[in-house]
């Protein structure tokens, strides 16, 4: 869906996106890293299991919830990656660890 | 001037209950509400159809309220075949949770005394430990006590119980009115002519379940209702999938699979936002009841007042002033939805309150002002 | 820290973007003890995103983006010279006016105190709802900015820009001049009529003219199609946007593309301001509500000022200025600064302000968003995108069951009860709701908009350094 401008430094680090390893710039947002790497929906809905993906990119859509590190439905957008983070889509309603 | 049956003030799910009960009676009823940010106690309920906490010390409370729960399955069915709409109603029994040997006993006790005044009624419970507990519900942390249980109890979705209630009053050939807030009535004997939102609407009959506003509109038709605010709170999570198979006094899973938190009670006079502080220990005993809450993340918190009575019960009446004005007033509006729309509304059509219901009196209130 | 602990600031001010950054740094100069806290791993707001990893790793996008947004370096840098408390990641997901702010920072919730709140959550998009706007590949053209300054990303494949507004164009220009061509530009109507008697105060405000007919130049000159007038905008695709499909000029066409960026101008980034419980306006032009704000910025509660797009829409340039404006008026509350001083060291500003404000109602009558574009004809298109609440579906409820407002809609089918709480269907569900009823929308009314604004968990609340109430939250 997108790419990496020329011109841009080589700096890279490696993320895992749903089980895949890729290698993104440092500062990306975990959304950002599945704009480069995921291809269509990074989420279903919890609702009707409707495909979604980053829409507003600034925090208010909640559209790019992801599971990151194992943590469901964060906010892609607001989550900058590190080294290994382990990055994967949300698939309806999360689950709990009872 | 429009002419009615009935008028019934307050479209929460009080006053849309007994109007669509009255509807379905074949009766044309029109209901008068507030606009759009009236104080809806509805949209604060928690959605309990609660039964093991109710009536301490009082037994016809008890037995109205288990009349009621008894009911509701009935009463959510033919909603949903009139309207499509489901209320999401489930009875399957509930649990009083207990963090401490302290709140068992406290519970233990309440509960036997509970089923020593259901008499005939026949009201049973369970006291569970914590291994039992653990098998109906296996998501409780090592804090847990032990709980209360009884079959009785369940839940629904208040919103869409008020969501059908509202389509089925139309559906009966009822008439809803919004914005039109209540700027005078002109009262007699089973005639009362209601000047709302700029419009007059008359009926021999009138039934105020307009919640903390029939304080003062009790007071125009010749009835005492000595209501106040109690503020609740109530924090929703987002949407799981199903973890909770039985509501809990303070949680239950929605339908849509949220987790709804609550049953805190504080006078806050008509303050209804919310204070930290509250959600904070509420969110503590969650988590302490079921740990996998901690990582769960909040959607909404919001706060709403309860219309109390000073004793906490409901209040019905007809004024003996202006006979055919009566008053229905609870803080148990989706508990009791299925009574005041099956029974209530053919007690006001019919025009007398029945015995069984003296205890809601407002007498009640002379004899406590005269002690 | 413990609570109990922290400081009381004098103020503290939420968002970093030009009207949060211009405030710190005038508080600092005016010796108040300022906390800022954002929600962004770094200062510049949406607008300068990522402006200062730009300057120092990407020199040749800065020139790509052009002289508005490098414009930020300067304010960024006096931001980070001033001596106050910056707290970047730092989500507020409540403030009180009482003076207690409640935050989320790497995991972990906390509170700070402060005398005075001056809030600058800055603007968001108007969401452009039309059929197919929630497939996978539909994004906001903030978005497509965001990811171009931020993250130095940009579209593969086919993409177009639909809808209205100046981000529209510079968007569009901004990735040509990197040599990545849109598919096509899709405008919407222009109300040329409305907007030509503000026509002469908008000239008298320097560069705004010459800018919008350069980019739409630039366009031209690289061989865009442009297509104006345009109506019945429908992304097309099952699971992933395919085709955009429009009519125009009385032909329907269509045009493939994988990514699609939608605008129609921006709104007051709202439910930090609904939730403190501030007064509202509703603007009937921007078609938006706006919080009511005395010409300093205090809002209809005296602990709390707002600054920037989030007081209504004034740009970048104007953001600086009211937040600049707002820091000196905090102060002279604070009983920090003379009335008269504050007036002297401001006079500069707000004539300044005056001046951006006076290219605004050019601005805002040329770009009105037409009803069909706000109030979706089509019953199937979603309003509420996280509960997949359709527009005939609101529109069927306030004429049936006679729905007053948005809060009994919100109980009736969930519409805005997702965890976006209500930020992306407010507005159009109250446009519906008016439509349908026959009454102005600020008849109507808006959400009840209640704390906590921004994801907590329970275990955060649960540790949560404030006293219990055990005595209201009992068996």
């Amino acid at each position: 869906m997108f790419k990496l401008l020329p011109d841009s430094p080589s700096e890279r680090i490696t993320v895992h996106v749903d089980g895949q390893a890729v290698s993104v710039p440092p500062g990306f947002t975990a959304a950002a890293a599945m704009l480069l790497h995921g291809t269509g929906s990074t989420r279903t809905t919890p609702v009707t299991g409707e495909p979604r993906a980053p829409y507003c990119m600034m925090g208010v859509c909640f559209e790019c919830l992801l599971q990151i590190d194992g943590e469901p439905n964060q906010q892609g957008c607001l989550v900058t990656v590190a080294e290994g983070m382990r990055i994967e889509r949300q698939l309806g309603k999360r689950k709990v660890d009872e | 001037m429009a002419d009615f049956d009935a008028i019934v003030i307050g479209g929460g799910l009080v006053g849309t209950a007994v109007a669509y009960g009255i509807a379905r009676l074949g009766k044309r009823p029109v209901l008068l509400d507030e606009g759009d940010i009236a104080h809806r106690a509805s949209r604060g309920n928690f959605g309990l159809v609660w039964v093991q906490s109710k009536g301490f010390g009082v037994p016809e409370y008890q037995r109205w309220t288990r009349r009621s729960s008894d009911t509701w399955t009935e009463f959510s069915q033919e909603l949903l075949e009139e309207t499509g709409i489901g209320t999401g109603h489930e009875r399957p029994g509930g649990v009083t949770i207990c963090l401490s040997e302290e709140e068992l006993d406290k519970r233990r006790r309440l509960m036997e005394q509970l089923h020593i005044e259901a008499g005939e009624t026949n009201f049973d419970y369970e006291i569970l430990t914590h291994a039992e507990l653990k098998k109906m519900l296996p998501a409780i942390g090592p804090d847990v006590v032990g709980a209360s249980y009884t079959r009785y109890d369940g839940h629904a979705n208040p919103l869409y119980t008020m969501r059908a209630l509202h389509a089925a009053l139309l559906k009966h050939g009822g008439t809803y009115v919004p914005n039109a807030r209540v700027e005078s009535i002109q009262a007699a004997p089973n005639h009362f002519v209601i000047n709302a939102g700029g419009r007059s609407f008359a009926a021999p009959r009138l039934v105020l379940g307009a919640g903390l506003g029939n304080k003062a509109l009790g007071e125009m038709v010749g009835l005492n209702v000595p209501v106040r605010p109690v503020r609740g709170q109530i924090i929703v999570t987002e949407r799981l999938q199903p973890v909770l198979p039985m509501p809990t006094l303070m949680m239950r899973q929605t339908v849509e699979g949220t987790i709804m938190i609550g049953e805190s009670r504080e006078e806050s006079g008509f303050d209804d936002t919310t204070s930290p502080e509250i959600i904070h220990t509420l969110a503590q005993r969650a988590v302490k009841s079921f740990p996998f809450l901690r990582n769960v993340r909040i959607v909404r918190t919001w706060g709403a007042l309860r219309v109390m009575a000073p004793d906490g019960l409901p209040i019905y009446e007809q004024s003996s002033e202006f006979p055919g004005a009566f008053v229905c007033t609870c803080h148990s509006g989706v508990t009791l939805a299925a009574s005041h729309a099956r029974y209530y509304a053919q007690y006001v059509m019919d025009g007398a309150l029945p015995a069984e219901l003296a205890r809601f009196s407002t007498k009640r209130f002379d004899v406590q002002a005269a002690a | 820290m413990s609570a109990e602990q922290e400081p009381t600031f004098d103020l503290a001010i939420v968002g970093a973007g030009p009207a949060g950054m211009a405030a710190a740094a005038m508080a600092a100069e005016l010796k108040l003890s300022t906390v800022v806290l954002d929600e962004q791993p770094e200062p510049g707001g949406q607008i300068y995103r990522g402006i200062e990893r730009m300057a120092a790793s990407r020199p040749r996008h800065l020139e790509v983006l052009g002289p508005d947004y490098a414009a930020g370096l300067e304010l960024t840098r006096a931001f980070r010279a001033s001596a106050i408390e910056y707290r970047n990641g730092t989500q507020v997901w409540q403030a009180e006016p009482a003076g207690r702010i409640f935050f989320r920072r790497n995991g972990a919730a906390g509170i700070v105190r402060a005398k005075k709140i001056l809030i600058a959550p800055g603007a968001m998009e108007r969401p452009l709802p039309v059929p197919g706007w929630t497939l996978p590949g539909v994004l906001t053209c903030g978005a497509g900015q965001t990811v171009l300054k931020a993250h130095g990303l940009a579209p593969k494949g086919r993409f177009v820009l639909a809808g209205c507004g100046p981000l529209l164009l510079l968007l569009a220009a901004q990735l040509t001049r990197c040599g990545i061509k849109p598919a096509a530009i899709l405008q919407t109507t222009f109300n040329r009529w409305a907007a030509a008697p503000h026509l002469p105060s908008f000239l008298g405000t320097p560069g705004y003219l010459i800018k919008g007919l350069g980019l739409l130049r630039e366009l031209k000159a690289a061989g865009i199609p442009l297509y104006a007038n345009v109506s019945q905008i429908a992304i097309q695709g099952e699971t992933q946007a395919r085709a955009v499909e429009f009519v125009c000029n009385g032909t329907t066409r269509t045009i493939e593309a994988d990514t699609v960026f939608l605008h129609q101008g921006v709104i007051p980034n709202g439910n930090l301001a609904w939730s403190m419980n501030l007064d509202h306006r509703w603007d009937d032009v921007q078609r938006c509500y706006h919080p009511k704000l005395d010409a300093w910025g205090r809002s209809s509660n005296a602990a709390v000022l707002v600054a920037g797009d989030a007081g209504g829409i004034v740009g970048a340039k104007g953001a600086e200025l009211m937040g600049h404006i707002a820091a000196a008026a905090a102060a002279v509350d604070l009983g920090r600064l003379g009335a008269e001083q504050a007036s002297e060291r401001t006079r500069d500003a707000r004539r300044a302000l005056n001046k951006q404000r006076a290219a605004r109602p050019f601005l805002d009558h040329l770009y009105r968003p037409e009803q069909r574009w706000i109030a979706p004809p089509d019953a199937d298109t979603i309003v509420c995108r996280c509960e997949e609440v359709r527009a005939g579906e609101i529109r069927k409820l306030v004429s049936e069951q006679n729905c007053p407002g948005p809060n009994q809609l919100k109980s009736f089918v969930r519409c805005g009860m997702g965890p976006c709480q209500g930020r992306l269907c407010g507005l159009t569900a109250i446009e519906l709701i008016a439509e349908t009823r026959g009454v102005p929308v600020s008849e109507v009314g808006y959400y009840r908009i209640r704390p906590p604004i921004k994801p907590v968990t329970i275990g955060d609340l649960a540790t949560l350094d404030v006293p219990e109430r055990n005595d209201a939250v009992h068996m």
